[in-house]
């Protein structure tokens, strides 16, 4: 990875204490007790300009909503989003309009993100009429082919319809799309998720390069491990709605503190076979609970091999392992778990 | 693979050759599978890998006669020694569910969900053993006892929506399992879940497999999945299969570009960070206007004059190893010079969704 971000400069992004609730629906009509699932609860971290946060965790851990939260998608129920000094989360709809200029989303689906009955040019000159309506129809064309070339389209192909491409071709459409404006901030939502092996490789290069070229700050959202590592400096671990653990790239992935992130690296598998055979595998038990009644104390002590009484009575806090490395686990210190440990401790599944 | 297979010659499960599936379309014929031949011995793991499109589960929907209505398929398809290819559904049925079956990436597309678990199994059970519905069910509870669900004689009275996803793909192996069959077709059973969970049902298929000896066909485009899973592996590109052996020497010497150039594309959890990522330039073509030569020419780093004319064939080059390749053997230093990735796609079809 470039090493395009210093140490010394000043975050783009700030979020504080983030929290997403959603109340669900009333259980009878005279209750007086409503449930919330917390989708993002408490989460705090700094981005640089031109770096690279990964965030990971399985269906459920907030990781979508925590993305949508940082662009104000979804309001966020608590906590700050510090966007260059200022809180977005205070701001008023047509306040928070003018930031948008400089913050992009790209979607996992690419075709359903695209609207079929647009042009190709005109979809990625959206913003651009939105944002910037002095701009003439000729100037906005010109600009979309420069664009499209850059992405690794046909700039012959402005007139086409999103159907006509293929899957990889739409998703670099959506990136041309979300870099007309010249964005410093873009959240990729699962952006290669839904790409064949083959077609995941060229996106994650365009998304690296582009990077490169406009020193942008990306939050990278995805399940996949490997991909995560490859792209982002640091790499946050995320569930049910709470962070367990932060780090730079090569701590998490060489040395990780929490028995979640340990098992899901240890899970990944291997293409290669004697490694992907001899590995030593931390193996969880169970589901994840739901999130409407999350155990108490540590969320992963359900499916934690290691957890104690403590884990069930206490929280733990996240603390700081070593410099920007922090972990959420009561046993950080102790040796990372290594073989597959079968305890038939069953999560309260749904 | 092979301990079986040491002593007396290897017994065929299934013996597949010439297989053809085609649909038509709106938009005229499309062949989904292009003469494919193979076979799958007692006992063993076969993995088949390929991209969308690539035909790795039509392969599979038509030998268990479960092609949608305008596809239809050809060749031959021999279930130890009897053709089952075009056998009409009564008569399928004799091997389809008892000795052959099939789980899918979606066990809730699969599972009725208005039917419990328990009617859904004892049904299978009732229908090919013959057996009582006592004897069906205590049976049913053993086999969701041995794909490990928690209290299963309680759970096996739930509905299907009642578990969760990792737990209903068990279901779904459960009730593969129930007649013992020779055959298991697994076409992305762990895709849909969360990589801890998907790691405890691979767990679970590799212990059935070691219990009760049953070949398993793992069909995936998870190069992972099959590294871990498999003894032989086929590579499909475009209906065909450009590439097949033994795990180890796909996965550490690969001789098709298509093969070499996916395994390099992944990014990996030992690889060095940095960089550009190796990747397969292009994209995967139309099936509807496949090139006459080698359907990998147009994204291949080697191509040379003959691979646009002439399709090469699927052809022995060593011991248990096929290839569909006119090069006789890749470089080992890879291609001379990468192409570029930003490079504008050849002056593509309009691709299909």
């Amino acid at each position: 990875m470039p090493d395009s971000h210093t140490a010394s400069s000043q975050p783009i992004l700030s979020v504080r204490d983030l929290k997403v609730h959603f109340a669900m629906p009333k259980r009878g009509l005279f209750s007086s007790h409503r449930d919330y699932v917390k989708a993002v609860d408490g989460i705090s971290f700094d981005l640089k300009p031109g770096e690279t946060m990964g965030i990971v965790g399985e269906s459920g851990c907030g990781k979508s909503t925590l993305g949508r939260a940082v662009l104000r998608l979804i309001d966020p129920t608590g906590g700050q989003v510090v966007w260059l000094g200022e809180d977005l989360a205070q701001l008023s709809t047509s306040g928070m309009r003018s930031k948008r200029e400089d913050m992009q989303i790209i979607f996992q689906d690419p075709l359903a993100s695209l609207d079929p009955r647009m042009t190709v040019g005109d979809i990625i000159a959206e913003p651009l009429r939105t944002f910037k309506p002095e701009v003439t129809k000729q100037q906005a064309r010109e600009h979309v082919r420069e664009l499209m070339a850059q992405v690794g389209l046909m700039p012959e192909m402005i007139n086409r319809y999103p159907h006509e491409f293929s899957g990889g071709q739409c998703q670099r459409i959506g990136i041309a799309r979300a870099m007309i404006l010249r964005p410093k901030l873009v959240i990729c939502d699962e952006p290669v998720s839904a790409l064949d092996v083959s077609i995941q490789s060229q996106i994650v290069n365009l998304l690296m390069e582009l990077q490169r070229d406009m020193n942008l700050s990306l939050i990278f959202i995805s399940h996949d491990l490997s991909v995560v590592r490859h792209i982002s400096h640091r790499i946050m671990v995320l569930y049910l709605g709470k962070l367990v653990e932060v780090a730079d790239r090569d701590s998490i992935y060489d040395n990780p503190r929490h028995p979640y992130t340990q098992a899901l690296i240890s899970a990944v598998p291997l293409p290669d076979p004697d490694a992907e055979r001899s590995k030593s595998r931390v193996v969880l038990t169970g589901d994840l609970p739901s999130p409407l009644n999350p155990p108490s104390g540590c969320y992963f002590r359900t499916r934690c091999p290691r957890a104690t009484d403590l884990c069930a009575q206490q929280e733990p806090p996240l603390v700081d392992v070593e410099d920007g490395h922090r972990a959420a686990c009561h046993y950080w210190d102790s040796e990372p778990l290594t073989s597959s440990t079968e305890t038939s401790r069953s999560g309260p599944e749904t | 693979m092979n301990d079986a297979a040491a002593g007396a010659p290897p017994v065929n499960v299934l013996e597949v050759s010439n297989l053809d599936t085609r649909f038509s379309t709106r938009d005229g014929e499309v062949s989904a599978v292009n003469g494919v031949s193979f076979d799958v011995r007692a006992g063993e793991t076969l993995g088949v890998v390929g991209e969308s499109g690539s035909g790795k589960s039509q392969i599979f929907m038509s030998i268990m006669g479960l092609l949608a209505t305008n596809g239809w398929a050809t060749g031959s398809v021999k279930y130890r020694g009897d053709e089952i290819l075009g056998l009409p559904p009564a008569k399928l049925n004799r091997v389809r569910g008892s000795k052959l079956s099939m789980i899918f990436q979606d066990p809730m597309t699969s599972l009725n969900p208005f039917l419990r678990i328990s009617t859904q199994m004892t049904e299978v059970l009732v229908q090919h053993m013959g057996m009582t519905h006592s004897q069906a069910m205590n049976r049913s509870i053993e086999m969701l006892d041995l794909v490990r669900i928690p209290e299963a004689r309680r759970r096996v009275r739930m509905y299907p929506h009642e578990f969760s996803g990792g737990m209903r793909q068990r279901v779904m192996i459960a009730m593969a399992l129930l007649c013992q069959p020779d055959l298991l077709i697994a076409d992305e059973p762990s895709t849909a879940l969360d990589v801890t969970v998907q790691a405890q049902i691979l767990d679970l298929m590799r212990d059935l497999k070691r219990e009760f000896n049953t070949s398993i066909i793992m069909i995936t485009h998870d190069l992972g999945v099959i590294a871990g899973l498999s003894d032989r592996v086929m590579v499909m590109y475009a209906g065909n299969i450009v590439e097949a052996g033994d795990v180890r020497e796909i996965f550490y010497s690969p001789q098709h570009p298509y093969t070499e150039g996916l395994l390099k594309s992944m990014p990996r959890l030992d690889s060095e960070t940095g960089g550009e990522l190796p990747s397969i330039a292009g994209q995967p073509p139309n099936l509807q206007h496949l090139p006459p030569g080698c359907k990998f020419e147009v994204r291949c780093p080697y191509r040379f004059k003959r691979c646009v004319a002439e399709q090469p064939a699927l052809l022995p080059f060593a011991p248990g190893r096929a290839k569909a390749c006119h090069l006789s053997q890749l470089p080992p230093e890879g291609p001379a010079e990468a192409p570029r990735q930003r490079d504008q796609e050849p002056a593509a079809q309009p691709a299909t969704a």
